[in-house]
């Protein structure tokens, strides 16, 4: 009896306090949803250039369908956003250029594209969801920030060209290539958010994107350095 | 709550300052422990209520902890298991009460199916829309429809900055203070927002029957034959041509607005106020976009800021004499 009271006797403070369940002593093995997700999770011991070319092989593959726009669900399923960052940084890194010596404001500033980049996205994303989206937020935002690579090869392009030649040649050159690379991103765009769309609503999911990348595509034209 | 005694006048449901207090009269005792009471709001009844649960918990865990750490570890490891599940308890109700919070703060404020009806529209409409928007209705003798959609006006106003963009640039605007995507998404939303806000706060005064919904909506049409406009003659500058597209497309579709308003509209002097004020905001905003950002006007606004004109050249010039005060004078 006084082990039993000795036993109770660090309980005792307790009687008040509700405890739902009592604790067990043992093994439990609880059935494993699939082995493939807890490796996946145990990323922490390996090393840091492992997990760095995971993560870009990840960004490069998605590059590569953006290049080679076919309905395939590789951008909407494993989306990341550090493609669009990536590329969102390069574009206001080129479109910034000489403007920083100037007094006056000769282009666009980093911070302006970065906003432009990244509430034109957030808009588009709010408007293809009320009319009635099927994507998540953050696909509909991956989805739209890498199909700007079209654009920012273009931009690559017009510096090279603005470096080499100038005046009309200069521009028609320009022109085209930007024409060419804004009409490439609205295509790759469509292409994997139409699907979410009811079909009698694309047209109007379609223009704002249009109307983003028509924005984006002038800031590139009218670059001097 | 207190108690009120049938002599008093007093109408407070606590009571009052009643005279009972002193006297003992016919009323009850008042409960002077429910008198600073939160009975205004169950809300703080219930922040009370989790308050005090979770403080005891918060006892009962340290009550635990306390008694744990008077026990001998090594006899019962049950104990310290007891204790890191009560620990690992408390921690997830706090958790789970924290989640349930945001959750709900985000599904009241950040609910984005609030807007959701005013974006059910399907293209056919919207194109039906926006030819009807330079169609002035004729019939002012009853309200006429006007549909409550936003996605027609939001898509003008980007596209309004999208050209207004292109107008700064082919005239080499420079802007010093700002940015030029700034300045023309502050221009276009500013016009929208506020001008619609305005007419309908003037609505408001003279009864008239819009709803702001609505009038958003009747200005956001209206910018159509804006955009088409600053479209045309941005590229082509050509006075005369901006002048007739004014007139004829600018005034299109005020009339389409100025008729709708009219049909809502009663009185002389309402109408004449509303539809006044509504026409020359409109009018004068296309003038004002035309010719803010037009290649003629960069030279004029140039010579009108004096600080920022370019040096003056020095240029030698011979003094025959300066005279230095009064006194003094010398000859070169």
């Amino acid at each position: 009896m006084t082990s039993a009271e000795e036993a109770s006797r660090p309980f005792a403070g307790l009687s008040d306090v509700s405890i739902p369940d009592i604790p067990v002593e043992g093994d439990i093995s609880l059935p494993v949803a699939s082995s493939a997700r807890d490796d996946e999770f145990s990323t922490l011991d390996e090393p840091v250039k492992e997990t760095i070319l995971r993560d870009l092989r990840a960004v490069a593959n998605k590059f590569v369908h953006v290049l080679y726009p076919k309905r395939s669900s590789v951008l909407l399923r494993d989306w990341d956003l550090w493609g669009p960052l990536l590329l969102c940084v390069t574009l206001a890194l080129l479109l910034q250029g000489g403007a920083a010596d100037s007094n006056d404001q000769g282009g666009p500033q980093f911070a302006e594209v970065f906003v432009i980049i990244w509430f034109g996205s957030i808009i588009i994303t709010l408007n293809s969801k009320l009319l009635g989206g099927t994507l998540s937020f953050f696909q509909s935002l991956c989805v739209l920030g890498y199909c700007i690579m079209p654009l920012t090869v273009a931009m690559v392009v017009c510096r090279i060209v603005l470096y080499t030649a100038s005046g009309k040649v200069s521009f028609a050159v320009r022109l085209v290539v930007v024409t060419a690379s804004f009409g490439w991103s609205t295509f790759a765009s469509t292409a994997f958010l139409a699907d979410s769309q009811p079909s009698n609503r694309r047209g109007l999911v379609v223009y704002p994107v249009f109307l983003f990348y028509f924005v984006i595509g002038w800031m590139i034209l009218t670059f001097s350095p | 709550a207190g108690n009120m005694s049938a002599g008093s006048r007093n109408t407070e449901p606590w009571g009052g300052f009643d005279d009972n207090l002193i006297q003992g009269g016919s009323s009850a005792v008042i409960d002077m422990e429910n008198m600073d009471d939160t009975s205004g709001s169950s809300f703080e009844d219930v922040g009370e209520m989790h308050q005090r649960m979770k403080e005891e918990e918060e006892v009962s865990a340290e009550a635990a902890a306390a008694e744990d750490d008077g026990a001998d570890d090594g006899e019962f490891l049950g104990m310290k298991g007891l204790k890191g599940q009560l620990g690992r308890q408390v921690a997830d109700e706090v958790w789970q009460a924290g989640k349930r919070q945001a959750s709900k703060a985000f599904n009241l404020y950040a609910n984005i199916d609030i807007l959701r009806p005013y974006f059910d529209v399907e293209p056919s409409q919207v194109r039906s829309r926006l030819m009807e928007s330079m169609i002035p209705v004729r019939m002012i003798s009853f309200p006429q429809k006007v549909a409550g959609e936003l996605y027609g006006p939001l898509m003008l106003v980007f596209t309004l900055v999208a050209i207004l963009l292109h107008g700064m640039k082919t005239s080499g605007t420079v802007i010093r203070e700002g940015t030029l995507m700034g300045t023309a998404i502050g221009t276009c939303f500013g016009y929208w927002l506020g001008v619609s806000s305005f007419i309908y706060f003037l609505a408001y005064l003279v009864n008239a029957q819009i709803t702001m919904l609505q009038m958003l909506s009747l200005l956001g049409y209206g910018l159509f034959g804006h955009c088409v406009v600053l479209l045309v003659t941005y590229n082509i500058h050509f006075h005369l041509l901006f002048y007739a597209m004014w007139l004829l497309i600018g005034g299109l579709s005020t009339l389409r607005m100025v008729a709708v308003l009219l049909s809502r509209t009663v009185g002389q002097t309402p109408r004449l106020l509303l539809c006044g004020m509504l026409a020359l905001l409109h009018m004068s905003f296309l003038l004002y976009l035309h010719f803010s950002y037009h290649q003629i006007l960069e030279g004029l606004l140039d010579s009108l800021e004096g600080h920022n004109m370019a040096p003056i050249q020095r240029v030698v010039r011979d003094v025959p004499e300066v005279t230095l005060n009064a006194t003094r004078s010398i000859t070169l």
